[in-house]
Protein backbone atom coordinates (compact mmCIF):
# COMPACT_ATOMS: atom_id res chain seq x y z
CA UNK A 1 0.00 0.00 0.00
CA UNK A 2 2.37 2.70 -1.02
CA UNK A 3 1.58 6.30 -0.96
CA UNK A 4 3.46 7.49 -3.71
CA UNK A 5 3.99 11.03 -5.05
CA UNK A 6 2.11 12.07 -8.41
CA UNK A 7 2.78 14.56 -10.92
CA UNK A 8 0.36 16.81 -11.47
CA UNK A 9 -0.24 15.29 -15.12
CA UNK A 10 -0.95 12.10 -13.83
CA UNK A 11 -3.72 12.73 -10.75
CA UNK A 12 -7.66 11.92 -11.95
CA UNK A 13 -9.62 14.92 -10.96
CA UNK A 14 -13.26 14.41 -10.19
CA UNK A 15 -16.49 15.83 -10.00
CA UNK A 16 -19.69 15.09 -8.25
CA UNK A 17 -23.57 15.62 -9.78
CA UNK A 18 -24.86 18.25 -8.01
CA UNK A 19 -27.70 16.00 -6.70
CA UNK A 20 -25.05 13.74 -5.43
CA UNK A 21 -23.50 16.47 -3.64
CA UNK A 22 -26.23 17.74 -1.94
CA UNK A 23 -28.13 14.49 -0.53
CA UNK A 24 -25.00 12.86 0.45
CA UNK A 25 -23.74 15.15 2.96
CA UNK A 26 -27.58 15.57 4.10
CA UNK A 27 -27.91 11.47 4.27
CA UNK A 28 -24.55 11.45 6.49
CA UNK A 29 -26.25 14.01 9.04
CA UNK A 30 -29.29 12.37 9.29
CA UNK A 31 -27.70 9.00 9.55
CA UNK A 32 -25.14 10.01 12.19
CA UNK A 33 -28.13 12.14 13.97
CA UNK A 34 -30.35 9.20 13.87
CA UNK A 35 -28.42 5.76 14.41
CA UNK A 36 -27.07 6.87 18.12
CA UNK A 37 -30.87 6.34 19.42
CA UNK A 38 -30.26 3.04 18.54
CA UNK A 39 -26.50 2.36 18.75
CA UNK A 40 -24.94 5.05 21.06
CA UNK A 41 -21.44 3.54 20.64
CA UNK A 42 -21.88 5.09 16.82
CA UNK A 43 -21.34 8.31 18.14
CA UNK A 44 -18.26 7.85 17.74
CA UNK A 45 -18.09 7.27 14.04
CA UNK A 46 -18.12 10.90 12.51
CA UNK A 47 -20.09 10.08 9.17
CA UNK A 48 -19.56 14.16 8.04
CA UNK A 49 -16.24 14.64 8.35
CA UNK A 50 -15.48 11.18 6.50
CA UNK A 51 -17.22 13.05 3.69
CA UNK A 52 -15.55 15.97 3.51
CA UNK A 53 -12.47 13.88 3.31
CA UNK A 54 -14.09 12.27 0.59
CA UNK A 55 -15.07 14.91 -1.32
CA UNK A 56 -11.19 16.44 -0.96
CA UNK A 57 -9.44 13.68 -2.15
CA UNK A 58 -11.62 13.33 -4.88
CA UNK A 59 -12.14 16.77 -6.48
CA UNK A 60 -8.61 18.00 -5.13
CA UNK A 61 -9.43 21.75 -5.01
CA UNK A 62 -8.11 23.31 -2.04
CA UNK A 63 -11.13 25.82 -2.53
CA UNK A 64 -13.54 23.67 -2.91
CA UNK A 65 -12.36 21.42 0.14
CA UNK A 66 -12.47 24.03 2.25
CA UNK A 67 -15.68 25.18 1.18
CA UNK A 68 -17.10 21.91 1.16
CA UNK A 69 -15.88 21.02 4.59
CA UNK A 70 -17.50 24.61 5.93
CA UNK A 71 -21.06 23.99 4.73
CA UNK A 72 -20.77 20.52 5.98
CA UNK A 73 -19.48 21.52 9.36
CA UNK A 74 -21.55 24.48 9.84
CA UNK A 75 -25.12 22.06 9.29
CA UNK A 76 -23.56 19.48 11.78
CA UNK A 77 -22.92 22.26 14.29
CA UNK A 78 -26.58 23.46 13.89
CA UNK A 79 -27.87 19.86 15.14
CA UNK A 80 -25.80 20.75 18.34
CA UNK A 81 -26.15 22.62 20.74
CA UNK A 82 -23.45 24.36 21.37
CA UNK A 83 -22.52 27.57 19.13
CA UNK A 84 -22.28 27.51 14.97
CA UNK A 85 -18.61 27.30 14.01
CA UNK A 86 -17.05 24.50 15.81
CA UNK A 87 -17.47 21.49 13.34
CA UNK A 88 -17.44 23.90 10.68
CA UNK A 89 -14.21 25.21 11.86
CA UNK A 90 -12.59 22.23 12.17
CA UNK A 91 -14.05 20.75 8.48
CA UNK A 92 -12.50 23.79 6.87
CA UNK A 93 -9.05 22.86 8.12
CA UNK A 94 -9.80 19.31 7.00
CA UNK A 95 -11.14 19.93 4.38
CA UNK A 96 -8.81 22.21 2.86
CA UNK A 97 -5.45 20.11 4.39
CA UNK A 98 -7.15 16.86 2.56
CA UNK A 99 -7.09 18.30 -0.65
CA UNK A 100 -3.69 19.42 -0.52
CA UNK A 101 -2.71 16.13 0.44
CA UNK A 102 -4.87 14.88 -2.82
CA UNK A 103 -3.15 16.85 -5.12
CA UNK A 104 0.43 15.35 -4.35
CA UNK A 105 -0.33 11.57 -3.18
CA UNK A 106 -2.18 8.91 -4.82
CA UNK A 107 -5.29 8.32 -2.80
CA UNK A 108 -6.83 5.97 -4.57
CA UNK A 109 -6.21 2.49 -2.65
CA UNK A 110 -7.33 1.55 0.35
CA UNK A 111 -4.66 1.60 2.32
CA UNK A 112 -3.90 5.39 1.88
CA UNK A 113 -7.04 6.70 2.76
CA UNK A 114 -6.92 4.11 6.00
CA UNK A 115 -3.80 6.49 7.23
CA UNK A 116 -5.18 10.34 5.41
CA UNK A 117 -8.29 9.30 6.89
CA UNK A 118 -6.84 8.71 10.93
CA UNK A 119 -4.03 10.99 10.46
CA UNK A 120 -6.96 14.33 9.20
CA UNK A 121 -9.17 12.50 12.29
CA UNK A 122 -6.53 13.59 15.10
CA UNK A 123 -6.30 17.19 13.28
CA UNK A 124 -10.30 17.33 13.34
CA UNK A 125 -10.11 16.84 16.63
CA UNK A 126 -7.32 18.30 17.75
CA UNK A 127 -8.89 21.62 15.84
CA UNK A 128 -11.92 21.16 17.88
CA UNK A 129 -10.93 20.62 20.99
CA UNK A 130 -8.51 23.87 20.69
CA UNK A 131 -11.80 25.96 19.40
CA UNK A 132 -13.77 24.36 22.29
CA UNK A 133 -11.27 25.10 24.96
CA UNK A 134 -10.27 28.44 23.74
CA UNK A 135 -13.19 29.85 22.34
CA UNK A 136 -16.10 28.54 23.87
CA UNK A 137 -14.62 27.40 27.03
CA UNK A 138 -16.53 23.70 27.06
CA UNK A 139 -14.93 21.57 29.52
CA UNK A 140 -13.21 19.02 27.48
CA UNK A 141 -10.61 16.31 27.84
CA UNK A 142 -8.22 15.21 25.62
CA UNK A 143 -7.49 11.25 25.73
CA UNK A 144 -5.26 9.92 23.06
CA UNK A 145 -6.21 6.63 23.56
CA UNK A 146 -10.00 7.64 22.89
CA UNK A 147 -8.93 9.41 20.20
CA UNK A 148 -6.45 6.73 18.25
CA UNK A 149 -9.73 4.23 19.10
CA UNK A 150 -12.29 6.70 17.40
CA UNK A 151 -9.41 7.24 14.72
CA UNK A 152 -9.08 3.39 13.61
CA UNK A 153 -12.62 3.35 13.78
CA UNK A 154 -13.20 6.15 11.20
CA UNK A 155 -10.30 4.66 9.34
CA UNK A 156 -11.97 1.72 9.04
CA UNK A 157 -15.51 2.68 8.45
CA UNK A 158 -13.70 5.62 5.38
CA UNK A 159 -12.02 2.25 3.40
CA UNK A 160 -15.51 0.58 2.96
CA UNK A 161 -17.66 4.30 2.87
CA UNK A 162 -14.85 5.59 -0.01
CA UNK A 163 -15.46 2.32 -1.92
CA UNK A 164 -19.09 2.74 -1.83
CA UNK A 165 -18.96 6.52 -2.80
CA UNK A 166 -16.74 5.84 -5.66
CA UNK A 167 -19.35 4.81 -7.42
CA UNK A 168 -20.91 8.67 -7.98
CA UNK A 169 -17.67 9.97 -9.23
CA UNK A 170 -17.18 11.35 -12.69
CA UNK A 171 -14.40 12.08 -14.11
CA UNK A 172 -14.21 16.33 -14.87
CA UNK B 1 0.32 43.05 -2.71
CA UNK B 2 -2.22 41.96 -5.10
CA UNK B 3 0.22 39.87 -6.88
CA UNK B 4 0.84 38.50 -3.64
CA UNK B 5 -3.07 37.42 -2.67
CA UNK B 6 -3.28 35.98 -6.05
CA UNK B 7 0.00 34.17 -5.05
CA UNK B 8 -1.27 33.00 -2.17
CA UNK B 9 -5.39 32.75 -2.99
CA UNK B 10 -6.19 29.21 -1.84
CA UNK B 11 -4.44 30.22 1.40
CA UNK B 12 -5.93 33.22 1.92
CA UNK B 13 -9.28 31.89 0.99
CA UNK B 14 -8.65 29.18 3.95
CA UNK B 15 -7.54 32.37 6.37
CA UNK B 16 -11.02 34.23 5.27
CA UNK B 17 -13.45 31.22 5.97
CA UNK B 18 -11.60 30.60 9.06
CA UNK B 19 -11.65 34.00 10.14
CA UNK B 20 -15.13 34.44 9.53
CA UNK B 21 -16.16 31.54 11.39
CA UNK B 22 -14.10 32.43 14.12
CA UNK B 23 -15.40 35.85 14.28
CA UNK B 24 -19.23 34.27 14.00
CA UNK B 25 -18.40 31.73 16.57
CA UNK B 26 -17.05 34.89 18.99
CA UNK B 27 -20.39 36.61 18.64
CA UNK B 28 -22.21 33.86 19.52
CA UNK B 29 -20.41 32.92 22.67
CA UNK B 30 -20.56 36.83 23.41
CA UNK B 31 -24.33 37.09 22.86
CA UNK B 32 -26.63 36.22 25.43
CA UNK B 33 -29.39 35.42 23.23
CA UNK B 34 -28.12 33.13 20.84
CA UNK B 35 -30.82 31.91 19.82
CA UNK B 36 -32.48 35.05 18.05
CA UNK B 37 -30.37 35.53 15.08
CA UNK B 38 -28.33 32.13 14.54
CA UNK B 39 -31.46 30.56 14.35
CA UNK B 40 -32.16 30.47 10.65
CA UNK B 41 -29.76 27.50 9.61
CA UNK B 42 -30.69 26.08 12.43
CA UNK B 43 -33.92 25.41 11.16
CA UNK B 44 -33.19 24.76 8.18
CA UNK B 45 -30.73 21.76 8.69
CA UNK B 46 -33.89 20.87 11.12
CA UNK B 47 -36.57 21.16 8.90
CA UNK B 48 -34.36 18.72 6.43
CA UNK B 49 -33.45 16.42 9.04
CA UNK B 50 -36.09 16.12 10.67
CA UNK B 51 -38.69 14.51 7.87
CA UNK B 52 -36.32 11.80 7.41
CA UNK B 53 -35.60 11.35 11.15
CA UNK B 54 -39.35 10.85 11.43
CA UNK B 55 -40.10 8.57 8.70
CA UNK B 56 -37.79 5.99 9.92
CA UNK B 57 -39.15 6.01 13.31
CA UNK B 58 -42.93 5.89 11.89
CA UNK B 59 -41.60 3.04 9.66
CA UNK B 60 -39.74 1.39 12.34
CA UNK B 61 -42.78 1.93 15.29
CA UNK B 62 -45.09 0.33 12.73
CA UNK B 63 -43.16 -2.84 12.19
CA UNK B 64 -42.56 -3.54 15.93
CA UNK B 65 -46.27 -2.87 16.29
CA UNK B 66 -47.05 -5.40 13.60
CA UNK B 67 -44.25 -7.79 15.28
CA UNK B 68 -45.61 -6.97 19.04
CA UNK B 69 -49.22 -7.83 18.49
CA UNK B 70 -49.82 -9.93 15.61
CA UNK B 71 -46.75 -11.91 15.21
CA UNK B 72 -45.16 -12.47 18.59
CA UNK B 73 -47.75 -13.58 20.93
CA UNK B 74 -46.13 -16.52 22.36
CA UNK B 75 -46.33 -16.60 26.31
CA UNK B 76 -48.56 -13.72 25.96
CA UNK B 77 -51.25 -15.84 28.46
CA UNK B 78 -48.92 -16.64 30.90
CA UNK B 79 -48.00 -13.00 30.72
CA UNK B 80 -51.51 -11.92 31.36
CA UNK B 81 -52.10 -13.83 34.09
CA UNK B 82 -48.58 -12.24 36.03
CA UNK B 83 -50.21 -9.10 35.34
CA UNK B 84 -53.35 -9.68 37.27
CA UNK B 85 -51.17 -11.06 39.62
CA UNK B 86 -49.27 -7.66 40.07
CA UNK B 87 -52.64 -5.61 39.67
CA UNK B 88 -53.94 -7.02 42.93
CA UNK B 89 -50.73 -6.39 44.48
CA UNK B 90 -50.69 -3.22 43.62
CA UNK B 91 -54.02 -2.42 44.21
CA UNK B 92 -53.53 -3.20 47.53
CA UNK B 93 -49.95 -1.08 47.91
CA UNK B 94 -52.21 1.63 46.04
CA UNK B 95 -54.74 1.42 48.61
CA UNK B 96 -52.10 1.88 51.42
CA UNK B 97 -49.88 5.04 49.63
CA UNK B 98 -53.49 6.28 49.01
CA UNK B 99 -53.92 6.64 52.84
CA UNK B 100 -50.96 8.06 53.04
CA UNK B 101 -51.19 10.39 50.48
CA UNK B 102 -54.44 11.67 52.04
CA UNK B 103 -53.21 12.12 55.21
CA UNK B 104 -50.14 14.03 54.34
CA UNK B 105 -52.00 15.80 51.97
CA UNK B 106 -54.31 17.34 54.91
CA UNK B 107 -51.31 17.74 57.20
CA UNK B 108 -50.33 19.93 54.20
CA UNK B 109 -53.52 21.61 54.27
CA UNK B 110 -53.50 22.28 57.97
CA UNK B 111 -50.00 23.70 57.37
CA UNK B 112 -50.30 25.79 54.73
CA UNK B 113 -48.18 24.52 52.67
CA UNK B 114 -47.73 25.18 48.54
CA UNK B 115 -47.49 22.32 46.34
CA UNK B 116 -46.43 22.01 43.28
CA UNK B 117 -47.71 19.42 40.74
CA UNK B 118 -47.39 18.59 37.29
CA UNK B 119 -50.81 19.43 35.56
CA UNK B 120 -50.48 18.85 32.05
CA UNK B 121 -48.11 16.91 29.45
CA UNK B 122 -47.22 15.85 26.21
CA UNK B 123 -46.12 12.73 25.14
CA UNK B 124 -43.31 12.87 22.49
CA UNK B 125 -41.06 10.33 20.55
CA UNK B 126 -37.73 10.75 20.09
CA UNK B 127 -36.22 10.93 17.08
CA UNK B 128 -32.72 11.42 16.68
CA UNK B 129 -29.85 12.84 18.41
CA UNK B 130 -27.40 15.64 18.23
CA UNK B 131 -25.26 12.66 16.14
CA UNK B 132 -22.46 14.66 18.13
CA UNK B 133 -19.99 13.06 20.97
CA UNK B 134 -19.60 16.02 22.93
CA UNK B 135 -23.18 17.32 22.67
CA UNK B 136 -25.52 15.59 24.36
CA UNK B 137 -29.04 16.24 23.14
CA UNK B 138 -32.11 14.84 21.39
CA UNK B 139 -34.74 15.75 19.34
CA UNK B 140 -38.27 15.10 20.00
CA UNK B 141 -41.32 14.94 17.41
CA UNK B 142 -43.41 17.75 19.20
CA UNK B 143 -43.06 21.51 18.42
CA UNK B 144 -44.51 25.27 18.33
CA UNK B 145 -47.18 23.81 17.16
CA UNK B 146 -47.83 21.52 20.21
CA UNK B 147 -47.52 23.94 22.84
CA UNK B 148 -44.30 23.32 23.65
CA UNK B 149 -42.00 26.25 24.62
CA UNK B 150 -38.37 26.75 25.57
CA UNK B 151 -37.11 25.70 29.36
CA UNK B 152 -40.14 22.84 29.84
CA UNK B 153 -39.25 19.94 31.63
CA UNK B 154 -38.72 17.09 30.03
CA UNK B 155 -39.54 13.62 32.12
CA UNK B 156 -40.11 9.86 31.81
CA UNK B 157 -41.44 7.43 34.24
CA UNK B 158 -38.72 7.10 35.68
CA UNK B 159 -37.36 10.75 36.27
CA UNK B 160 -35.68 13.83 35.11
CA UNK B 161 -34.46 13.72 31.11
CA UNK B 162 -33.85 17.42 30.39
CA UNK B 163 -35.23 20.50 29.41
CA UNK B 164 -36.46 21.74 25.91
CA UNK B 165 -33.87 23.84 24.25
CA UNK B 166 -34.54 25.31 20.47
CA UNK B 167 -38.32 24.78 19.60
CA UNK B 168 -38.74 24.14 15.80
CA UNK B 169 -42.63 24.18 14.37
CA UNK B 170 -42.82 20.47 14.60
CA UNK B 171 -39.72 19.35 16.32
CA UNK B 172 -37.78 20.37 19.62
CA UNK B 173 -34.06 19.65 20.75
CA UNK B 174 -33.97 18.62 24.50
CA UNK B 175 -30.85 19.43 26.44
CA UNK B 176 -29.92 16.00 28.37
CA UNK B 177 -28.93 16.79 32.32
CA UNK B 178 -25.95 14.93 30.88
CA UNK B 179 -24.76 17.54 28.98
CA UNK B 180 -21.98 19.74 30.37
CA UNK B 181 -23.76 22.98 29.46
CA UNK B 182 -27.09 22.01 31.64
CA UNK B 183 -27.91 22.31 34.99
CA UNK B 184 -30.71 21.03 37.41
CA UNK B 185 -31.15 22.17 41.06
CA UNK B 186 -31.66 19.04 43.01
CA UNK B 187 -31.64 18.03 46.57
CA UNK B 188 -30.43 14.90 48.17
CA UNK B 189 -33.59 12.81 49.74
CA UNK B 190 -32.32 12.08 53.02
CA UNK B 191 -30.20 14.59 53.96
CA UNK B 192 -31.73 17.47 52.04
CA UNK B 193 -28.66 18.97 50.99
CA UNK B 194 -29.11 21.19 47.93
CA UNK B 195 -27.62 21.24 45.30
CA UNK B 196 -27.03 21.80 41.34
CA UNK B 197 -26.42 18.91 39.13
CA UNK B 198 -24.75 19.23 35.83
CA UNK B 199 -23.14 16.68 33.45
CA UNK B 200 -19.49 16.36 32.66
CA UNK B 201 -17.27 16.21 29.15
CA UNK B 202 -17.34 12.31 29.10
CA UNK B 203 -21.31 12.25 30.10
CA UNK B 204 -21.74 11.57 33.47
CA UNK B 205 -23.80 13.33 35.98
CA UNK B 206 -22.20 15.00 39.28
CA UNK B 207 -23.78 16.98 42.14
CA UNK B 208 -21.92 19.67 42.43
CA UNK B 209 -22.25 23.02 45.94
CA UNK B 210 -23.40 20.39 48.16
CA UNK B 211 -22.14 21.53 51.67
CA UNK B 212 -20.07 18.70 53.41
CA UNK B 213 -21.44 19.56 56.91
CA UNK B 214 -23.36 16.39 56.96
CA UNK B 215 -22.72 12.90 55.44
CA UNK B 216 -23.82 11.37 52.00
CA UNK B 217 -24.25 7.85 51.40
CA UNK B 218 -23.79 6.24 47.71
CA UNK B 219 -27.14 5.04 47.40
CA UNK B 220 -28.94 8.29 48.35
CA UNK B 221 -31.86 9.31 46.30
CA UNK B 222 -31.37 12.50 44.46
CA UNK B 223 -34.59 14.69 43.37
CA UNK B 224 -35.41 18.16 42.12
CA UNK B 225 -35.55 21.34 44.82
CA UNK B 226 -37.43 23.25 42.40
CA UNK B 227 -35.00 25.99 42.74
CA UNK B 228 -34.29 26.38 39.17
CA UNK B 229 -37.58 27.34 38.46
CA UNK B 230 -38.15 24.71 35.66
CA UNK B 231 -38.58 21.40 37.21
CA UNK B 232 -41.24 20.95 38.97
CA UNK B 233 -40.09 20.03 42.94
CA UNK B 234 -39.42 15.94 44.03
CA UNK B 235 -39.18 14.49 40.73
CA UNK B 236 -36.22 11.74 41.12
CA UNK B 237 -32.86 12.69 39.42
CA UNK B 238 -30.79 9.74 40.33
CA UNK B 239 -28.75 8.04 43.18
CA UNK B 240 -25.47 8.91 44.65
CA UNK B 241 -23.07 6.62 43.51
CA UNK B 242 -19.69 8.11 45.02
CA UNK B 243 -18.97 10.38 47.60
CA UNK B 244 -15.38 12.43 47.55
CA UNK B 245 -14.31 15.39 49.04
CA UNK B 246 -14.32 18.66 46.12
CA UNK B 247 -13.07 22.30 46.47
CA UNK B 248 -13.75 23.90 49.57
CA UNK B 249 -16.09 22.65 51.65
CA UNK B 250 -18.42 20.95 49.14
CA UNK B 251 -18.64 17.18 48.27
CA UNK B 252 -17.99 15.74 44.80
CA UNK B 253 -20.85 13.56 43.90
CA UNK B 254 -20.86 11.33 41.39
CA UNK B 255 -25.27 10.77 40.37
CA UNK B 256 -26.39 7.95 38.16
CA UNK B 257 -29.54 9.44 36.99
CA UNK B 258 -32.56 6.95 37.04
CA UNK B 259 -33.95 7.82 33.37
CA UNK B 260 -31.57 6.19 30.95
CA UNK B 261 -30.29 8.64 28.86
CA UNK B 262 -28.90 6.55 26.51
CA UNK B 263 -32.05 4.71 24.86
CA UNK B 264 -34.93 7.39 25.29
CA UNK B 265 -37.31 6.74 23.12
CA UNK B 266 -40.78 8.26 24.18
CA UNK B 267 -40.95 11.27 27.14
CA UNK B 268 -43.12 13.52 28.87
CA UNK B 269 -42.76 17.39 28.75
CA UNK B 270 -44.33 19.26 31.12
CA UNK B 271 -46.33 21.63 29.61
CA UNK B 272 -48.26 23.17 32.71
CA UNK B 273 -46.95 23.20 36.13
CA UNK B 274 -49.27 24.43 39.21
CA UNK B 275 -49.01 26.25 42.56
CA UNK B 276 -51.60 25.18 44.78
CA UNK B 277 -52.76 25.57 48.55
CA UNK B 278 -53.98 22.19 49.33
CA UNK B 279 -57.59 22.60 51.18
CA UNK B 280 -58.93 19.89 53.25
CA UNK B 281 -61.74 19.76 51.39
CA UNK B 282 -60.28 17.76 48.71
CA UNK B 283 -58.87 15.65 51.22
CA UNK B 284 -61.20 12.86 51.39
CA UNK B 285 -63.33 12.62 54.78
CA UNK B 286 -61.61 15.17 57.77
CA UNK B 287 -59.74 14.11 60.26
CA UNK B 288 -57.97 15.43 62.93
CA UNK B 289 -53.98 15.79 63.08
CA UNK B 290 -53.62 14.45 66.46
CA UNK B 291 -55.41 11.32 65.42
CA UNK B 292 -53.02 11.06 62.35
CA UNK B 293 -50.42 10.98 64.12
CA UNK B 294 -51.92 9.26 66.94
CA UNK B 295 -52.31 6.52 64.35
CA UNK B 296 -48.89 6.52 63.50
CA UNK B 297 -47.29 6.32 66.70
CA UNK B 298 -46.42 2.61 68.18
CA UNK B 299 -49.00 2.26 70.47
CA UNK B 300 -48.36 1.54 74.10
CA UNK B 301 -48.63 -2.24 75.60
CA UNK B 302 -51.35 -2.82 77.38
CA UNK B 303 -51.05 -2.84 81.48
CA UNK B 304 -53.76 -2.08 84.30
CA UNK B 305 -54.89 1.37 84.26
CA UNK B 306 -54.12 3.13 87.49
CA UNK B 307 -58.21 3.32 87.74
CA UNK B 308 -59.70 0.84 85.69
CA UNK B 309 -63.19 2.18 86.57
CA UNK B 310 -62.69 5.78 85.24
CA UNK B 311 -60.43 5.41 81.65
CA UNK B 312 -61.64 8.27 80.13
CA UNK B 313 -63.25 10.68 82.55
CA UNK B 314 -59.35 11.59 83.56
CA UNK B 315 -58.76 13.50 80.70
CA UNK B 316 -61.14 16.96 80.91
CA UNK B 317 -63.75 17.02 78.25
CA UNK B 318 -65.66 20.30 78.54
CA UNK B 319 -64.44 23.39 76.34
CA UNK B 320 -63.53 25.42 79.77
CA UNK B 321 -61.99 22.90 81.50
CA UNK B 322 -58.30 23.81 82.42
CA UNK B 323 -55.44 22.36 80.73
CA UNK B 324 -53.17 19.53 82.53
CA UNK B 325 -50.02 20.69 81.63
CA UNK B 326 -49.16 24.47 81.46
CA UNK B 327 -49.16 25.71 77.37
CA UNK B 328 -45.72 27.12 78.02
CA UNK B 329 -44.47 23.42 78.51
CA UNK B 330 -45.84 22.84 74.52
CA UNK B 331 -42.61 22.18 71.92
CA UNK B 332 -44.13 24.42 69.28
CA UNK B 333 -44.53 27.17 71.53
CA UNK B 334 -47.83 28.14 69.80
CA UNK B 335 -50.55 30.33 72.32
CA UNK B 336 -52.87 27.45 73.24
CA UNK B 337 -56.60 27.42 73.79
CA UNK B 338 -57.72 25.63 76.97
CA UNK B 339 -60.28 23.71 75.27
CA UNK B 340 -57.97 22.85 71.87
CA UNK B 341 -55.16 21.73 74.17
CA UNK B 342 -57.96 19.52 75.85
CA UNK B 343 -59.02 17.44 72.91
CA UNK B 344 -55.64 15.81 72.37
CA UNK B 345 -55.36 13.65 75.00
CA UNK B 346 -58.39 11.62 74.08
CA UNK B 347 -58.29 12.09 70.60
CA UNK B 348 -55.59 10.26 70.40
CA UNK B 349 -56.66 7.57 72.63
CA UNK B 350 -59.64 7.41 70.57
CA UNK B 351 -57.74 7.00 67.51
CA UNK B 352 -55.33 4.16 68.76
CA UNK B 353 -58.83 2.20 70.05
CA UNK B 354 -60.54 2.60 66.82
CA UNK B 355 -56.79 1.51 64.82
CA UNK B 356 -56.63 -1.40 66.92
CA UNK B 357 -60.36 -2.41 66.62
CA UNK B 358 -60.11 -1.95 62.86
CA UNK B 359 -57.47 -4.62 62.91
CA UNK B 360 -59.72 -7.31 64.09
CA UNK B 361 -59.90 -6.98 68.08
CA UNK B 362 -63.62 -7.57 68.90
CA UNK B 363 -64.08 -5.79 72.38
CA UNK B 364 -62.26 -2.10 72.82
CA UNK B 365 -59.53 -2.03 75.27
CA UNK B 366 -59.74 -0.01 78.32
CA UNK B 367 -58.19 3.11 77.42
CA UNK B 368 -55.51 4.90 79.74
CA UNK B 369 -54.96 8.65 80.16
CA UNK B 370 -51.86 8.18 80.45
CA UNK B 371 -51.42 7.36 76.84
CA UNK B 372 -51.82 10.84 75.53
CA UNK B 373 -48.61 12.03 77.15
CA UNK B 374 -46.37 10.64 74.31
CA UNK B 375 -48.10 12.68 72.11
CA UNK B 376 -48.17 16.37 73.85
CA UNK B 377 -46.75 17.99 71.18
CA UNK B 378 -49.48 16.14 68.19
CA UNK B 379 -52.03 19.28 69.05
CA UNK B 380 -50.10 21.81 67.39
CA UNK B 381 -51.27 21.78 64.05
CA UNK B 382 -54.94 22.38 65.73
CA UNK B 383 -53.91 24.77 67.89
CA UNK B 384 -53.59 26.68 64.93
CA UNK B 385 -57.10 26.98 63.83
CA UNK B 386 -58.80 29.88 63.01
CA UNK B 387 -61.67 28.67 64.73
CA UNK B 388 -61.31 27.16 68.42
CA UNK B 389 -64.61 27.28 68.98
CA UNK B 390 -65.17 24.78 66.98
CA UNK B 391 -63.24 22.18 68.78
CA UNK B 392 -65.57 21.01 71.10
CA UNK B 393 -66.16 17.97 72.06
CA UNK B 394 -69.23 15.98 71.00
CA UNK B 395 -71.85 15.60 73.91
CA UNK B 396 -71.84 11.34 73.03
CA UNK B 397 -68.19 11.37 73.71
CA UNK B 398 -68.38 13.59 76.90
CA UNK B 399 -71.54 11.52 78.00
CA UNK B 400 -70.94 7.96 77.65
CA UNK B 401 -67.24 8.00 77.58
CA UNK B 402 -66.80 5.89 74.88
CA UNK B 403 -64.37 8.05 72.10
CA UNK B 404 -65.29 7.61 69.20
CA UNK B 405 -64.39 9.78 66.09
CA UNK B 406 -64.61 13.26 67.10
CA UNK B 407 -65.87 14.75 63.56
CA UNK B 408 -67.46 18.23 65.48
CA UNK B 409 -63.57 18.91 66.08
CA UNK B 410 -62.21 19.72 62.99
CA UNK B 411 -60.56 22.95 62.02
CA UNK B 412 -63.23 24.21 59.71
CA UNK B 413 -62.14 26.84 56.92
CA UNK B 414 -58.69 26.87 54.93
CA UNK B 415 -55.85 26.73 57.37
CA UNK B 416 -54.26 29.67 57.81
Amino acid sequence: MPITYTSNEQIEVYRFSLPVAIIIPLLALAIQAFVPRWLPFFNIVDLPFLVVVFFALARRSQITGLLTGAAIGLLQDSLTNYPLGLYGISNTVVGYGASSLGVKLDVENAGSRFLVTLFFYVVHEFTYFLIARGLVRLDLHWSWWHELGSALANALVAVALFAFLDRFKQRA
Amino acid sequence: MENLITRYRNVTILVAVLFAQVLGLAVQVKRTSENESTRLIRVWTNDTISPLEKGTVLVHMSLRDLWNNYVNLRGVRQENKQLKDQIQQLRIEQARLSEDATQAHRLQALLGFKEQFVSQTVAAQVIGTSGSEQSRSVYIDKGSRDGLKQDMAVITGDGVVGKVLRVFSGTSQVLLINDQTSGVGAILEKSRLQGVLRGTANGDVVLEKVMSDEPVQPGDKVLTSGGDQIFPKGLPVGSVTRVAPGAELFYKIDVKPTADLSRLEEVLVVTEVKDREPSVADSGPPMRAADILAARLPTVPDKPATDPTKPLTAAPTTPGAQPTSPPASHPTGTAATPGAQNSAAPSSVSSTAQLKSANGSAEPKPVKPAVAQPNASVPAVILKSPKPANLTPSPASSSSGTQTAPAQEQPQGPPQ
